[in-house]
């Protein structure tokens, strides 16, 4: 294992130190293990709470800041945070008009979730709304499974809903226009190299120089299936059709293309997988009406790219391109 | 017989040293079908159990598995704190402020944890899940004190049903957790919630005797 590390069970603690030293227009709290926006709580204005295992920045800590998220729970690498933290955060981003837990659909972070919504309200009267997402269409969505896994809708949803919030939106609403956006979105995701969660050591399974595995989620959970490594564009269509076939993305109106980095796969990748995804979306019929390319939902280090759309509408663009302000998201601010 | 605060403290206590035993497998048949770290979470959560027990030894059944539900959702985290704290929190409501339990309080609160399990997981038998092991052994528990016999025989009644509830899991197909994502791939593994929940009975049998 070859890591900027000191101990591999500091990593996470670590990682916040440097975060909190970066970046004065947040907070940590290194005890809870919780990254604030500096001036939480805002008072009037719905607060929205996020977190996750570690090892998947900038998101979620890098998306805390004006337009976005106001608190993110940092668990272990790939491991849930605890109810403890939730219910911090909520009290802590509690600005009277509740607050919204964006929660990715993970049977541990549901399950931490819901106990932090039931804790919250008992303890502190807060009032508390959730939303799951769960768009990767790799995981067969049936009563045979989990249900399908949040991935990189997460990171448009926590954009549009920080804007919904900022708009002075109440709780139902704000929690409203996050389901739409769930609703619309469908993502799918490839690896071409493993990732080494630094507490193990070793990577997470092995993949072969010449192999690369397709469907893969966010934590090197198996994918739908594993192929020899081929060309780009027939990559992108790999995680394209399976996409387009799940729900229509057609329309005057058209999608937010997001074209994510897993963590090891330079810009220069990610752009040239872009130019194959918007020719496939454009023999499709699909009009791109706005696109995000980078690494923004990652895995370690895992090399590889997932395809996220959004079926967009006036709302959404709108609330897409009003002004956000974070360490790893920033425009009109 | 009744099961006294000290020996329900005992049970607890046993768990941990089981667990801990066990962490390095749990972790090996979590790795096959998960995300390899039921051992390395539980053992954390446990550990953090013994050190408050041993800081502050509680005066009831309901105040000791309230400590050690709480302590498990705080330490835990993953799936298995929330379903391992909910468990000990419906046993500690169940239980209520007592000193000591007889054997149909006892396989009362059991039931109410399993119950917890359920509302929290929302498992059904074959979905190859710590309720696999755990349903069959507080089956066993009402029907073996159904049968008149004390408590210590009735829980070694219900440690046998676990370990073949949890035997049982080898050939399932996961329907929930992270497991369930291999679809048919987990079929051929033993389920580590079923394998930890069966420490659990075992170690009932062993304190309560």
């Amino acid at each position: 294992m070859k890591k900027l590390i000191n101990d591999p069970a500091d990593v996470v603690a670590e990682a916040l130190r440097g975060m909190d030293a970066a970046h004065p227009e947040l907070r940590v709290d290194h005890s809870d293990r919780v990254v604030y926006r500096a001036d939480a709580p805002v008072r009037g204005k719905v607060g929205l709470v996020s977190g996750g295992g570690s090892g998947h920045e900038p998101m979620h800590g890098g998306f805390v800041g004006p337009g976005m998220l106001d608190a993110a729970c940092a668990g272990e690498v790939f491991t849930s945070p605890v109810p403890d933290q939730m219910v911090a955060a909520t009290r802590g981003v509690d600005g009277g008009a509740g607050v919204l837990h964006v929660v990715k659909n993970y049977t541990g972070d549901v399950m931490n979730f819901e106990m932090a919504a039931e804790l919250a309200g008992a303890e502190t009267g807060v009032e508390v709304a959730s939303v799951v997402t769960d768009d990767d269409v790799a995981v067969q969505d049936s009563l045979y499974t989990a249900g399908r896994r949040g991935v990189g809708v997460t990171v448009l949803l926590e954009k549009i809903a920080g804007a919904a919030a900022d708009e002075g939106r109440d709780l139902a609403a704000v929690a409203a226009v996050a389901r739409k956006v769930n609703d619309r979105g469908r993502s799918m995701g490839m690896a071409l190299t493993s990732c080494t969660v630094p507490a193990a050591g070793q990577p997470t399974f092995e993949l072969p120089e010449d192999q690369m595995e397709i469907g893969i989620g966010i934590h090197g959970e198996p994918g739908r299936r594993r192929v020899p490594i081929a060309p780009a564009r027939e990559v992108a269509a790999m995680l394209v059709e399976p996409v387009l076939a799940d729900l229509d993305f057609t329309g005057p109106d058209g999608v937010i293309c997001f074209v994510n980095g897993m963590g090891g796969t330079p810009l220069l990748e990610l752009y040239l997988m872009y130019n194959e995804v918007a020719a496939l979306l454009d023999k499709a019929g699909v009009r791109i009406a706005r696109s995000l390319v980078g690494p923004y939902i990652t895995s370690l280090e895992m090399a590889g790219c997932s395809v996220t759309l959004v079926k967009a509408d006036d709302e959404l663009i709108r609330l897409w391109d009003a002004p956000v302000n974070t360490p790893g998201l920033r425009w009109g601010a | 017989m009744s099961a006294s605060i000290d020996q329900l403290t005992d049970w607890v206590r046993r768990f941990a040293a089981a667990v801990h035993e066990h962490r390095d497998e749990l972790t090996r048949l979590d790795s096959a079908i998960g995300d390899a770290d039921h051992g390395s979470n539980l053992d954390r959560g446990m550990t953090a159990v013994v050190a408050a027990l041993d800081a502050e030894p509680q005066p009831s059944a309901a105040a000791l598995f309230k400590k050690v539900g709480m302590t498990l959702v705080s330490t835990v985290g993953g799936a298995s704190g929330p379903l391992y704290g909910t468990f000990f929190l419906r046993v500690a409501t169940a239980s209520g402020e007592v000193t000591e339990l007889d054997g149909p309080a006892f396989a009362k609160a059991l039931r109410a944890g399993l119950e917890g399990v359920v509302a929290r997981g929302k498992a059904e038998a074959g979905d190859k899940t710590m309720f696999d092991a755990l349903a069959p052994a507080v089956d066993a528990l009402d029907a073996a004190l159904a049968d008149g016999d004390p408590l210590g025989e009735s829980l070694r009644a219900a440690a046998t049903a676990a370990a073949s509830g949890r035997d049982a899991t080898i050939p399932l197909v996961a329907r929930k957790g992270r497991a369930s994502y291999l679809g048919e791939r987990s079929a051929g593994h033993q389920d580590p919630g079923a394998t930890s929940v069966t420490l659990l009975v075992v170690a009932a049998a062993e304190a309560l005797a």
